[in-house]
């Protein structure tokens, strides 16, 4: 290990980087589905069009912030800030590369766990205090959505504790040194990508939002900023499950040496991003039932059996099922 | 009643009537031309046949003109039948086949009765190849634009014209596939009615020429009930606007009143809005200035200032009575003449206390002996002489209808009848346009005319004092009218102010006292000067010499002039000194006049376009018109321009006035004779289904372009205050109530035609019953209390001629006088003298005499005229240039100069 | 007998799983591969679009083959356009050949719906492939007469409404007009 950075450069870094990357995702999603709807999308302001990020935020900022008057105010203006402080926190935990991590809690599932649920409220007091019934419908629904994916999204996690014997993200890290865990835990990776996107409300799972049947949901009264900080708390939630599939399941920054670890995991990073938008650009939007009947009836069953079966063949190859006696 | 199956769906009607009026009245669509409710059924057209069934069993029945064919009970009848419809497809099919391309650049189109028909009938291709059939076209003067090629040969406009309207030169000439209707060769149309001809044409023949100069199509054009200010009869119009001139006056259906038909004073007099010199901003001593500067300086000046209001009988009575409350019940003096204001006081005793009802225009149609006594109808009241034609057709009818020939088989009708007339006596100064159809003719001075009069009701009741002198031609005639009038159900005797002579009025109500002691169905009419001159005089006030005496004996020093050229109603002397001794003169107008120029402040008034307002016509009928438009921000009505005075005044009665029906609810409760005005019309907060009635069509167009040249960004539209009326499309899209209709209109009916959907039975009553509300009605247990004061003989003078007014239909009235149109039509100033007097003054016609009239002298171009009376000389009333003295007076003739 | 329905469901179960799966990867594949499809956004304004004769852009007014104003201001635009942004004043010549006195049309309001042109009955009004008028003042999307006015005939030549019609105009009189006969003299004693 080299020496420990300041943490402070990291938390810097970190946030500095993230709110890059958050707005610039506007820009990477709208090339992203134009070139695969054989389109340019944005390409007139700036190099590649990549200046329509500094636009669209100039134009976020000068709207009018409007809060309507029969609004809940003090709810409604910090609904949307805890989306993106919970989704910031969630950052803590992961290792960008070696030693770049904020905290190295033993605790990290956990805690992005923790935060993940917390997200939610972002999305039912904004509904709520709307005071809007498509605002209120969007925020049930997208209760009821967080709620049952955020089940087995712990679920299909624990496969990988198990494997590595820790919560901690680094030591998960670590030890795919031999083998990343997409191999053994290929049913856990699926199923944690899917309630990934379920968590972040992307498409195919853009259910509270729901632009054709409740125009935009939860965030319907929103304008300006605090819109914005919608939007911002989306992109960096795809930034942070693709970030954690990356570290669970990719090997986060281990790579061939040719390129440092950073780099790496940026990379891998980008690779999920785009996934998202793939999905994005190809799925149509399921019925909600629909949706509540996947995640309780099919991928709560498969998470359960894939941990299932993980600890059982732990507990063969680690012999201790020798020692039980009958 | 009888029942009546009509495609097996059986309907209670009254029978009698004809199958196609039934049809129409149940609100079944079955096109027709040559067919009028007020001109019966002639069956030219053939395009209204329908099935008839023998009985229940009969499966093929026969085809017939429905128009022609009498309710019978218990008939089956079939309109959607395929035979009658193909019938009817290919009839309108034939009237097309020369029928030119021309909708696109036809004044007709859109609001056109063959557009409608030819929908309705189901004929969409010309499938005749040959060529078409073309004619040329006449000039027929200011009022109507003749265009021939469209004619479909339905006969309507003579029909009207000449048979309905009594008119002369207009006809049909050629025969078969060249029947041309028009006159003999071009030149203006002579009847006072020709307007109507672009009504009753069913296409584009007669148009309205006036409308031509600044066309409009009906869908575009915002309007609004409104009622005519031309003459007392208070005919019901619609008056159109667009881009923010006012482009056509229609007739308003009224069952009561004036019917299916207006006179072309009514039609084309509208113009006067649109005039140069309207005066359209405040002036204070000639200098334009704001709306809240002129108020300012009305505020000062009334607060320091003795002031005394001056009325109008053209005023609505909402601006009269503001102006009476904001000067005082004591300050507020009619604009009227002496003459005028006594008559018109009398006329009210005459029908409040007296015994006779005045009956309305269409019991007037249904009299059947006619007695006028002193009035060039044609020319005072244009529609009470139309009224009058169809009087006198009533006793023969009856006979028509001994033959069992239906009233409305106007064919047979008038073949029966031949030129067989009823009993109608015309005792007027000169001839008249009505003496074709009199049966005697008596032109005498107006003290003559009175004592036949007075005769007449001598021979009718003897409590009547008898006249003295008279001489035994006179006392048969008399004998003649009193027996004509003896034997008649529904007599009536028409009177009024134009022969400005008060023993003419009273001759008339003793001739109608005393009939009425034989025949409780008797009528008295007497005609007033301008619209609201009965409402003036009903709310009472002070005469206009006493407004003089006022300023003259400095009980007062500003004057307040509303809607009044005072010059019309005073000597130019009198009225000179009067304006030179106020302080000062506040002129409220909307048309230049000579009050005008001497007035210190001028306020724009709005004209009845302009305006809301109530109006009380000849028969004591209170009737509202309602504002079109909004012209500018200025110009408002005369009542709201007093209404803020009053206010800035601090004038607390006043200051609870916020709208018309504030002050229309004043009225009522403070005029005795005026109770009830408010009720009229429904109130201003009345909705239907939560929406106003819209003043514009469904299709108006235009909304977001006509202001954009100015401002492309829309302004809002205003907003009325006064009524249940909205001033765009937007609104309640049914049938309004009768008194609020601004546009017929029916899905399939796009032409005047329309108006048989608003009736509660074709021809009759609008539905809710016929707007206006009677204020005089005559107890016909009241004893009469004949006049007693009998006139002398008139014996001419030497050097001397009794100056009496004549009236013309054009130019007697100032209003519509300044009409580009009428203005063609009005002759030149003139005197009208008999043929002996001119012998006497050694004048040809056209030559100039000279007189004087209280000192003012005079030299006018004389037109001889044989039917006036010897030393009895008329002068055209209401002229540029004359003498503004009341005549009649003695007027002395100048010794020929030249001699 | 219930223990082989359950397996039959489950395998049934499988099958949907499996199908569907592939099918949502199919299309996501599927999506991806136009990756390296050629892009069809026309680059507009340096590369100008082709449009169809019949595209509906800019109105103009057309002239008759004698150069005479089409238009006879019937007002049938006007009452056909959906958002009532054609106003007009109709006026006649000396002759009595009719034309707009102003014909204004707000194209702020303008939803190139076409059914002006569908209702004129002259071919005056006409919808021509142009859409390039954009501006940035609101006040200059309101084209006056001598804005839609153009010299020429547009997408149908030949046609002059004034020979069909049946009035009479300066150089053509009654009876001039196609398929017309001479007007009758009525005062002829022919039958």
């Amino acid at each position: 290990m080299t020496e420990p950075i300041n943490p402070w450069f990291i938390i810097g870094g970190v946030l500095a980087g993230l709110l890059t990357v958050a707005p610039g995702l506007i820009w990477f999603e709208r090339r992203l589905l134009a070139l695969w709807q054989d389109r340019y999308g944005p390409n007139r302001a700036g190099p590649f069009g990549v200046l329509v990020v500094l636009a669209d935020t100039i134009k976020l900022f000068f709207k009018e912030d409007w809060i309507p008057p029969f609004a809940d105010k003090a709810v409604f203006v910090i609904a949307p800030a805890i989306v993106a402080i919970t989704v910031l926190m969630s950052f803590v935990i992961v290792p960008f590369a070696p030693g770049v991590i904020v905290v190295d809690l033993n605790i990290g599932i956990l805690f992005f766990l923790a935060m993940s649920s917390m997200g939610a409220y972002s999305i039912i007091l904004g509904g709520w205090a709307s005071n809007n019934k498509y605002a209120l419908l969007g925020a049930m629904r997208g209760a009821a959505q967080l709620i049952s994916y955020e089940v087995f999204m712990g679920l299909s996690l624990m496969g990988v504790v198990l494997l590595s014997g820790s919560f901690s993200l680094q030591d998960i890290v670590n030890s795919q040194k031999g083998m990343w865990y997409v191999v053994p835990q290929f049913i856990g990776f699926v199923t944690f990508l899917i309630a990934g996107i379920a968590e972040t409300h992307r498409l195919p799972f853009d259910i509270p939002e729901a632009e054709s049947e409740l125009i935009a949901g939860f965030h319907s009264e929103y304008s300006s900023m605090k819109f914005g900080l919608f939007f911002v708390g989306e992109y960096l939630g795809i930034t942070l499950i693709s970030a954690l599939v990356v570290c669970l399941f990719f090997g986060g920054w281990l790579g061939p040496d040719f390129l440092p670890p950073l780099v790496w995991f940026i990379l891998k990073t980008f690779v999920f991003i785009g996934l998202f938008i793939l999905l994005r650009a190809s799925m149509p939007r399921p019925r909600y039932d629909q949706l509540m009947e996947f995640g309780w009836k099919i991928i709560l069953p498969i998470t359960l059996l894939n941990l299932v079966v993980t600890a059982v063949i732990l507990l063969v190859q680690s012999g201790a099922v020798m020692n039980i006696k009958f | 009643m009888a029942t009546l199956y009509i495609d097996n769906q059986p309907h209670e009607v009254h029978s009698g009537n004809n199958l196609l009026e039934v049809c129409l009245s149940l609100g079944i669509d079955l096109p027709y031309f040559c067919w009028h409710p007020s001109l019966g059924s002639v069956g030219a057209c053939r395009q209204c046949a329908i099935k008839v069934y023998k009985d229940e069993n009969d499966k093929k029945g026969k085809l017939i003109m429905s128009c022609m064919e009498p309710v019978t009970n218990n008939q089956r009848i079939s309109i959607t039948d395929i035979e009658a419809k193909e019938f009817r497809e290919q009839v309108i099919g034939w009237l097309m086949t020369n029928h030119p391309h021309d909708c696109a650049v036809c004044d007709e189109g859109g609001s056109c009765h063959l557009q409608d028909m030819t929908v309705m009938a189901g004929h969409t291709y010309r499938q005749f190849r040959y060529k078409k059939r073309t004619y040329k076209n006449q000039n027929l003067g200011p009022f109507i634009n003749h265009e021939m090629n469209r004619c479909i040969q339905c006969y309507k406009c003579v029909r009207f014209y000449k048979d309905y309207a009594g008119g002369k030169d207009l006809d049909a000439f050629a025969s078969k596939n060249k029947v041309y209707f028009g006159r003999h060769e071009d030149g203006v149309l002579e009847s006072e009615f020709s307007g109507n001809l672009a009504e009753v044409c069913p296409t584009g023949v007669f148009t309205d020429k006036t409308l031509k100069q600044h066309y409009t199509r009906k869908w575009d054009l915002t309007m609004a009930p409104s009622i005519c200010q031309h003459c007392s009869l208070g005919c019901n119009i619609i008056a159109g606007e667009r881009y923010g001139s006012l482009r056509m006056i229609s007739n308003r259906y009224n069952g009561d009143v004036n019917g299916y038909f207006i006179c072309d004073r009514g039609r084309f007099g509208y113009e006067f809005v649109n005039a140069p010199d309207r005066i359209r901003e405040p002036m204070l001593n000639n200098k334009v200035i704001g709306k809240t500067e002129v108020l300012e300086e009305i505020k000062r000046l009334l607060k320091e200032a003795k002031v005394i209001g001056i009325g109008s009988p053209r005023a609505s009575l909402q601006s009269n009575f503001a102006l009476k409350a904001l000067v005082g019940k004591n300050n507020f003096y009619h604009g009227v003449s002496e003459n005028e204001h006594d008559m018109a006081d009398l006329a009210i005793k005459i029908l409040k206390e007296g015994p006779v009802r005045t009956p309305t225009l269409s019991e007037v149609e249904k009299s059947d002996a006619v007695f006028i006594l002193g009035e060039d109808l044609t020319n005072t009241a244009p529609m009470l002489a139309l009224a009058v034609r169809q009087a006198v057709r009533v006793q023969p009818m009856k006979d028509v209808a001994k033959a069992n020939i239906p009233d409305w088989n106007d064919a047979a009708s008038r073949e029966f009848i031949q030129d067989k007339l009823g009993p109608m006596f015309s005792a007027t100064i000169h001839a008249t346009k009505l003496d074709d159809i009199a049966t005697q003719t008596y032109y005498a001075s107006p003290d003559e005319l009175a004592r036949l009069g007075f005769a007449v009701a001598h021979i009718l009741d003897n409590t009547v004092p008898d006249v003295s002198n008279l001489s035994p031609e006179l006392n048969k005639l008399a004998e003649q009218i009193a027996n004509s009038l003896l034997n008649a159900e529904r007599p009536v005797i028409i009177s009024g102010l134009s022969s400005a002579t008060e023993t003419v009025m009273r001759a008339a109500a003793n001739v109608a006292w005393a009939l009425h002691k034989k025949n409780k169905n008797t009528g008295l009419v007497l005609t007033m000067v301008e619209c609201n001159s009965l409402g003036l005089a009903m709310m009472g006030g002070g005469r206009l010499d006493g407004a003089f005496n006022a300023i003259l004996h400095n009980h007062a020093d500003t004057v307040i002039v509303m809607e009044n050229d005072l010059y019309r109603h005073g000597s130019s002397a009198t009225v000179d000194k009067f304006l030179k001794m106020c302080k000062q003169v506040i002129v409220l107008d909307h048309s230049n006049h000579a009050t005008i120029k001497k007035a210190h402040v001028v306020i724009p008034a709005g004209t009845f376009a302009e305006s809301d307002g109530t109006l009380v016509n000849n028969e004591g009928r209170a009737q509202r018109f309602f504002q079109v438009y909004e012209s500018t921000e200025v110009i408002q009505e005369s009542w709201r321009w007093l209404l803020n005075m009053g206010v800035n005044a601090g004038n607390e009665r006043m200051n609870k006035w916020k709208n018309f029906e504030d002050i229309t609810r004043a009225i009522s409760e403070e005029e005795e004779m005026l109770k009830g005005v408010e009720t009229i019309t429904p109130p201003a907060n009345f909705r239907i289904a939560g929406q106003r009635i819209p003043r514009e069509p469904h299709r108006y167009s235009g909304r977001t372009a006509m202001n954009a040249g100015i401002n492309v960004s829309e302004p809002k539209p205003p907003e009325d205050p006064d009524s249940s009326l909205s001033y765009t499309m937007e609104g309640y899209r049914g049938q309004a109530p009768a008194s609020l209709i601004p546009f017929f209109w029916s899905p399939g009916w796009n032409s005047v035609q329309s108006v048989n959907k608003y009736q509660e039975e074709v021809g009759g009553h609008l539905r809710g019953g016929d707007p206006g509300l009677r204020l005089l009605e005559a107890d016909p247990n009241s004893s009469a209390n004949y006049f007693t004061s009998v006139p002398e003989v008139f014996h001419p003078l030497e050097d001397h001629i009794w100056m009496v007014w004549t009236y013309h239909i054009f130019g007697s009235d100032n209003l519509s006088a300044r009409s580009s149109s009428i203005a063609q039509r009005i002759p030149k100033p003139y005197v009208m003298v008999s043929p002996k007097d001119a012998e006497q003054y050694k004048l040809q016609d056209g030559q100039v005499l000279s007189f004087t009239i209280e000192k003012q002298s005079y030299s006018l171009p004389i037109k001889i005229n044989s039917t006036l009376p010897h030393g009895v000389a008329a002068l055209p009333y209401g002229f540029e240039g004359m003498p503004a003295t009341e005549l009649p007076c003695w007027g002395i003739v100048k010794p020929v100069a030249n001699k | 007998m219930g223990n082989l329905k359950l397996g039959f469901v489950i395998w049934n179960l499988k099958f949907v799983i499996l199908t569907s799966m592939f099918s949502i990867l199919q299309s996501m594949w599927l999506v991806f591969l136009h990756m390296f499809h050629k892009r069809e956004t026309i680059q507009y304004p340096e590369e100008k679009v082709k449009l169809p004769a019949r595209w509906r852009g800019r109105i103009v007014l057309t002239r008759d083959p004698d150069m005479g104003e089409r238009c006879v201001g019937c007002y049938l635009c006007a009452a056909a356009c959906p958002v009532d942004c054609i106003s007009l004043q109709a006026t006649e010549d000396e002759n009595g050949r009719r034309y707009p006195e102003f014909f204004r049309i707000n194209f702020s309001r303008c939803i190139f719906c076409g059914y002006c042109e569908e209702a004129c009955p002259t071919y005056a009004i006409q919808l021509i492939p142009d859409f390039e008028m954009g501006e940035y003042n609101r006040q200059n999307l309101v084209y006056e007469k001598e804005d839609l006015l153009i010299n020429g005939e547009g997408k149908y030549p030949g046609y002059n409404y004034y020979k069909v019609a049946g009035m009479a105009i300066g150089g053509k009189d009654k009876g001039q007009a196609e398929n017309e006969e001479p007007p009758l003299d009525i005062k002829s004693l022919e039958p």
